[in-house]
């Protein structure tokens, strides 16, 4: 089969590779029909989350048809099945999975012995990601071998197109459970800083809440073009000053509730001298990750009010203000996302028509052009904010 | 083949890369890391054999200097192998044009060491050449052309509309373990409401 490989930093190939074979009873295979590239996938492609080996298998947003079934899957999956694969491997047993903590599901990290060393418990196994996450094969492949199959899917009904269905595996509840974890009340302002994949399902969840006003923070004018589309007020910090703006607008109090839809990787610009700081401590190693978002959010935010934390932190961060957090009182949320919690619901609102998260999409390419759009979407070239491969 | 030795930790079942296909890395791509490399190995080398390299150049008294430039070139490395290598690169080109500087310095008649002097400007100026060519590659590769903008004004997301969308999904239940403290708002409606009460209430 073909499938996009991680080589190396900055080095994702189209290669062909044996087919992925059932090795335990709940597994399943799935033939990909659809997969995309995430804003996460972007943190490997730049090598900064630690623990990808040369000949790992990207992708973790897929969906497509089961082809065979383990025998203890046969109760939940059946071969012609159309399904939508959660990133996140859940067993569907354990406390956590009971609990619906999907995302730190205790059973499905292959690598457990890898996870308690460095983030001192295991957390779920994921597709196509680090080996401290197991180090499964991901989905931007033309098979995906689907462990604990029987628990990791979500059924899909036919008939609706792949591209309103693909992202109830990631970015879609992803935005959706940022959105949900500020426990959003009709009198709060919702700001978002960034207006990728996640930031825009953010947006949409954000005002399908009922937020009084949802900001969302960039600096590109396509990504902010469709934020405003969605309802936004949008801000260019380009152009002026993302605090002044947003007390401006919540009339001097801060925004209740803040979403950070960045993560590690936060825009490095000398008018934001603290960027610049990182990012020479992050290529020096002393720092793995970009914090300017959560500096600026706690510093905003209203005293009292919530911080959600969508955005992929991959390891130490410097010069958080502790103090800030700590004496306003705030709440801060955040995790891998818990998909198949929220995926049954989202899966109805799609149907009913409450939203098409297909809006999202900029380009669809066959998966031999997924080494290129790596590049494109990382260089943020001919507007690209949503890439999906078609195996 | 690196991923071969990679396959170790994989499991039986997990596919193996047979063949390899085009890489996401450009030529300008590749020549920035080879040049990034080579920063990194010639400022070890000034740091390290200083000494012997003012010595060559008759030089001798500048290895501090010579030390310094190592440091530098090993900054130049440092961002010419990280996804900014454009900064990298172009950082190159000036130091490159710092090294001419102080090469020419060395260019004096009465030197004994001319010759090497006259070679060494050679390479860097070849090097230079290199940095140029891998800068403006890089610079290219990786522009985001403002011109090709497109417009996505049309990108709601909601078919019925944005107005129909705001509080749509207000029949959502906020699981407990996600809830925040209770909203400012409700807070101080609770306060005004016991006031309102205290008010009423007959003394």
């Amino acid at each position: 089969m073909r499938a996009l490989v991680w080589h190396g930093k900055e080095d994702i190939r189209c290669d062909t590779l044996t087919d992925p074979e059932i090795e335990q009873p709940r597994d399943a295979i799935v033939k990909v029909t659809s997969c995309a590239i995430c804003g996460s996938d972007l943190h490997l492609f730049h090598n900064f989350i630690p623990a990808m080996l040369p000949g790992d298998i990207m992708g973790h947003e897929m969906m497509g048809e089961v082809v065979e079934v383990g025998p203890e899957a046969k109760h939940k999956l059946k071969v012609g099945d159309r399904v939508v694969v959660p990133f996140t491997i859940i067993c569907g047993e354990c406390d956590q999975c009971k609990r619906g903590n999907f995302s730190v599901c205790e059973a499905t990290n292959r690598k457990k012995y890898l996870a308690d060393k460095v983030f001192g418990h295991p957390t779920a196994g994921l597709f196509g990601y680090t080996h401290l996450t197991g180090g499964y094969p991901g989905g931007q492949a033309e098979y995906l071998r689907v462990p604990f199959a029987d628990a990791t899917h979500i059924k899909v009904p036919d008939g609706i197109p792949d591209e309103k269905v693909l992202f109830l595996g990631d970015i879609f509840p992803t935005g959706w459970q940022a959105a949900v974890q500020c426990d959003i009340q009709p009198t709060d302002t919702v700001a978002i800083w960034g207006c990728g994949p996640v930031g825009q399902m953010a947006i949409r969840s954000a005002v399908l809440l009922g937020a009084k006003q949802v900001i969302a923070i960039d600096h590109l004018p396509d990504r902010l073009e469709m934020a405003e589309a969605g309802g936004a007020v949008t801000i260019n910090f380009d152009e002026e000053s993302v605090v002044e703006r947003l007390n401006e607008l919540t009339g001097g109090l801060g925004p209740e509730k803040c979403i950070d839809a960045i993560g590690m990787e936060a825009h490095v610009s000398p008018s934001m001298p603290d960027t610049v700081y990182d990012r020479a401590k992050q290529m020096l190693g002393a720092e793995s990750d970009r914090p300017h978002v959560l500096r600026e959010m706690i510093y905003v935010c209203r005293p009292a009010g919530v911080i959600s934390i969508p955005g992929v932190y991959g390891g130490l961060v410097d010069k958080f203000p502790m103090g800030q957090l700590m004496n306003k009182g705030l709440t801060i949320r955040t995790g891998q996302t818990h998909v198949n919690r929220w995926t049954d619901d989202l899966l109805r609102r799609i149907e009913e028509g409450q939203i098409d998260p297909s809006f999202v999409i900029t380009h669809t390419v066959s998966l031999e052009e997924g080494p290129e759009m790596y590049k494109v979407f990382r260089d943020k070239q001919d507007s690209c904010i949503k890439v999906v491969l078609k195996p | 083949m690196t991923y071969s030795i990679s396959n170790i930790a994989r499991s039986k079942g997990d596919p193996k890369v047979l063949h390899s296909g085009p890489s996401s890395l450009g030529a300008a791509d590749r020549m920035a890391r080879a040049l990034g490399w080579f920063s990194i190995g010639l400022g070890l080398a000034e740091l390290i054999a200083a000494e012997r390299i003012t010595r060559a150049l008759g030089m001798e008294g500048k290895e501090t200097l010579v030390r310094a430039y190592g440091v530098r070139e090993l900054g130049h490395g440092i961002v010419s192998l990280s996804p900014d290598k454009h900064l990298g690169l172009w950082s190159r080109v000036a130091g490159d044009g710092l090294d001419i500087a102080t090469l020419m310095t060395a260019m004096r008649h009465d030197n004994p060491k001319r010759d090497n002097v006259g070679i060494a400007l050679a390479a860097v100026l070849g090097v230079t050449l290199l940095d140029i060519i891998g800068a403006q590659g890089v610079t290219a590769r990786h522009r985001r052309p403002s011109s090709q903008l497109r417009s996505y004004r049309d990108r709601t997301g909601f078919p019925r509309g944005v107005q129909a969308a705001r509080g749509a999904a207000r029949d959502f239940k906020v699981p407990p373990d996600m809830r925040a403290a209770p909203a400012l708002a409700a807070v101080s409606d609770r306060a005004t409401q016991e006031k309102a009460q205290e008010k009423a209430r007959p003394h």
